[in-house]
């Protein structure tokens, strides 16, 4: 079920206060670090680069318009299928 | 016969169902714009008269998107989806089933016919 729009887009608020500190100036970090996966993405995450963290390492994900609404989660694969032993391609 | 966005409809089944045959309706919509055309459901399509052929024209380019634009519509849908890398866009490009289905067994709609691979052992029976 989706999300009841009363409540508004989820963002982590430590995740939130870092990006917003960032649009005033105030911090000048390029890269956010984040576990925050569940955060959605907002008008002000974009232009940003986040490193979003995949259960083993860290995924940069740079931010467009168009990903607005997703999750930041959607761009850091958690499994990465190689193929089957002995298939050749 | 009745020839309504670009698709030649049946002309012997019941306007309810021949509406369906275009792209974009299905039976709720098919229903619903013959209510407001004031044409009754189980009028067959070759009945329809000409005012009544125009006034179903008329809702369907006014409230609906069918065939080709709504076609289109999808694949940009799904070519953002590709853009974007996200885990949806993905499973497209991998052609696996994209809400979160199983893949051990079934989803064969996304995955096309039965690949075998040789030498594969099958499970042993007891």
């Amino acid at each position: 079920m989706a999300r009841s729009i009363k409540k508004g887009p989820y963002v982590d608020v430590k995740l939130e206060t870092k990006v917003l500190d960032i649009n005033e100036g105030k911090n000048k970090k390029s890269v956010i670090k984040t576990w925050s996966r569940r955060s959605t993405i907002t008008p002000d995450f974009v232009g940003h680069t986040f490193a979003v963290h995949n259960g083993n390492k860290f995924i940069p994900v740079y931010v467009t318009e168009f990903m607005v609404g997703h999750k930041l989660g959607e761009f850091a694969p958690t499994r990465n299928f190689k193929g089957h032993a002995g298939t050749k391609k | 016969m009745a020839r309504i966005a670009g698709i030649d409809l049946p002309k012997n089944k019941r306007g309810e169902i021949g509406l369906t045959y275009i792209y974009g309706i299905g039976r709720s919509t098919a229903q619903y714009i013959l209510d407001k055309a004031e044409i009754d459901h189980s009028k067959k399509v070759h009945e329809w008269n000409d005012a009544e052929q125009a006034a179903i024209r008329n809702i369907i380019t006014n409230e609906f998107k069918v065939e080709g634009q709504l076609r289109s519509e999808v694949q940009m849908s799904i070519k953002r989806l590709l853009d974007i890398a996200c885990y949806r866009g993905l499973r497209h490009r991998k052609g696996l089933p994209v809400r979160g289905q199983r893949t051990r067994t079934n989803s064969r709609t996304r995955k096309g016919k039965r690949k075998t691979v040789a030498g594969k052992k099958k499970a042993p029976k007891k």
